[in-house]
């Protein structure tokens, strides 16, 4: 599905993503762990065309770095960016038909707001209500809804609990095993390690800026060194 | 003051009010998704009401009609479809169009272009808006990672550029306008039976109520646009987060050009009703309503649309009705718009619908 190969990632002087390589496989679940500033951000940035990079991302047999976001999501990659990032004066269902700026099936977008809204009752409730005044949860819902509407077949997903509370941490979790059983690929970005690497059918573990470990899921889970790094 | 007289300044006030609206509507748009001030407007003002004196008053030459068409035609289908991608039906009816048109009347019949009043109109608007386009690629695109004073120091550049261009081209001497006969007979209403006295007389031209009325179904429909529609919902967007509108798919260098478009094609069609109502053109006659509009737009809280709409109405009102009141002030009348800015500046920076500036300018 994608690959991502010895990508170099500069800000400035500063070398924040240091020759990562990443499989994502069709289908699957690959999460990145890492500690703050590690650089999985800039990695999945780069992939959505936002930052510029040096090294390859293997779309379908093409090189994809550099091409601009816009063209990146047509191609069926979506990113629900770190910090929400909804339109406060845009209403819920705004930034919903927002992230299907690229469709033109209008019967299909109707399908995929109810659709969202099933996943998020809550944003249901609150479909014309500006996206500003959400709370941090329901935003956070939103922007995971949003990145949905695209009808991608990756889906980047950074940070997705962040500021929820556990039993919505839960159903998101929920919803990302959902989203992957309807034959999506995702990939997942987290600082709740143990949740994610449950979840996860591949992880990899970042450490300023390269990959330092490697494998599945469940494997990482029992590692020794992952259990003291990200699992306290 | 009289009844009949307040009636009359009431509705010179909707008419100016309603112009300097339209053309704020172009500086907080631009204002609004590139916090840049677009001081081209005014002079994009002037340009449509040229365009229309041309092709109705002093015939421009009609492969001059067709180069000024092909070239539109050129930057619509290079900036909305993009080249190296398959044209669009209209692309290549336009192109037939205007290359017909530049082989018959450049080779064949040489002769004036003269077309009705009305597509007369079209056509200026139609150009008009090609040219903010232009300008956009021109001279604002090549900066958006620029500091912005650059591209506001571009802005003043273009204005002067487009100002001198236009002495160059059209001459400086100021020309008079034709007015159509029908739109300046006036009606007459006599208010006798109200006041009492037969003299109570209000004149009142068709132009006097066109104005107004096309002004607002224009903003009518660019509400409907903006609202509406896909791209209006992309400029919305854009306005508050450009990078996670991209991420959305939507490509901003389109919708920052439709934006420029859409303004200017306001700013022409303000500009040919204003040279209606004060007959008489020349090249830097955009220069005062451009500034006073873009204070209009200030004092409505620029980067709000209805703030632009209110800024521009009441901008008009005061205009007028002090002069009004206050005969004896009318050598100031254009001194009022700025107090007013500076009043504003003062009281309340952000205007009256203006959300939080950002930065300072
Ligand atoms: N726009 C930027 N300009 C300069 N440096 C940046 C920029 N964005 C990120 N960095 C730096 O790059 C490094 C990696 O940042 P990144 O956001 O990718 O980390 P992260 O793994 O996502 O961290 P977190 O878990 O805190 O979100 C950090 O050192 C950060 O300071
Ligand atoms: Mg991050």
């Amino acid at each position: 599905m994608l690959k991502v190969d010895d990508l170099h990632v500069y800000y400035g002087g500063i070398h924040a993503v240091k020759g990562v390589s990443l499989n994502i496989p069709q289908g699957h679940i690959v999460t990145l762990i890492g500690a703050n500033g590690a650089g999985k951000s800039s990695t999945v940035r780069t992939i959505a065309g936002l930052e510029k990079g040096r090294g390859a991302i293997i779309h379908k047999g093409e090189n994809i770095l550099g091409k601009p976001a816009e063209d990146i999501v047509r191609r069926g990659i979506a990113l629900s960016p770190e910090g929400r990032r909804i339109l406060p004066h845009l209403s819920v269902e705004e930034n919903l038909r927002l992230g299907a700026y690229i469709r033109n099936d209008k019967d299909g977008i109707a399908k995929d707001i109810e659709w969202v809204y099933s996943l998020f009752p809550r944003l249901k409730e609150r479909a014309w209500q500006a996206g500003g005044t959400l709370s941090g949860g329901e935003q956070q819902m939103l922007a995971v809804g949003r990145a949905l509407m695209s009808n991608p077949e990756l889906v980047m997903l950074d940070e997705p609990s962040l500021g929820l509370a556990p039993l919505l941490v839960k159903e998101i979790f929920n919803i990302i095993g959902k989203v992957r059983d309807m034959g999506k690929t995702i990939l997942l970005i987290e600082q709740n390690a143990f949740a994610a690497l449950s979840i996860a059918n591949y992880a990899y573990i970042l450490e300023t800026g390269s990959v330092v470990l490697e494998g599945p899921g469940q494997e990482l889970l029992r590692n020794p060194m992952v259990k003291e790094a990200y699992l306290g | 003051m009289t009844l009949d007289m307040f009636i009359q300044h009431l509705f010179n006030a909707l008419a100016l009010g309603a112009l300097y609206g339209l053309i704020a509507i172009g500086y907080t748009m631009v204002y609004g998704i590139l916090r840049l001030i677009n001081f081209a407007h005014g002079d994009i003002f002037m340009l449509g009401a040229y365009l229309v004196f041309f092709s109705t008053i002093a015939f421009m030459p009609a492969w001059v009609a067709a180069l000024l068409l092909g070239l539109t035609l050129i930057i619509f289908y290079s900036t909305f479809v993009g080249f190296g991608k398959k044209p669009p039906v209209w692309f290549w009816a336009g192109v037939a169009l205007a290359a017909g048109m530049g082989c018959y009347y450049g080779f064949i019949a040489p002769t004036s272009f003269a077309p009705p009043w009305l597509l007369a109109v079209a056509f200026a608007i139609v150009v008009t808006s090609a040219i903010g386009i232009s300008v956009d690629r021109v001279a604002y695109k090549p900066l958006r990672e620029a500091p912005r004073i650059s591209a506001l120091i571009s802005a003043i550049g273009v204005s002067f550029f487009i100002e001198s261009a236009a002495v160059v081209v059209f001459s400086g001497l100021p020309r008079p306008v034709r007015q159509p006969e029908a739109m300046v007979k006036p009606f007459i209403f006599s208010l006798e039976s109200i006041t009492g006295n037969a003299d109570s007389l209000v004149r009142v031209t068709p132009l006097a109520i066109i104005v107004p009325v096309i002004s607002i179904i224009l903003i009518a429909g660019l509400l409907w646009i903006i609202y509406r529609t896909k791209p209006g919902l992309a400029m919305r967007a854009i306005s508050k987060d450009i990078e996670t509108t991209r991420l959305m798919g939507v490509s901003v260098n389109k919708v920052i050009a439709m934006t420029f478009g859409l303004g200017s094609a306001l700013a022409a069609a303000a500009g040919i009703m204003w040279s209606l109502r004060y007959p008489q053109i020349f090249p830097y006659m955009g220069m005062m309503p451009g500034l006073k509009a873009f204070i209009a737009a200030v004092f409505g809280g620029i980067g709000s649309i209805p703030g632009a709409m209110i800024g521009g109405a009441m901008l008009g009102f005061m205009e007028i009705f002090i002069v009004a009141f206050f005969p004896e002030l009318s050598g100031y009348r254009d001194a009022f718009a700025f107090i007013l800015l500076i009043v504003i500046l003062l009281w309340k920076p952000t205007g009256l619908m203006g959300e939080k500036l950002r930065e300072k300018i």
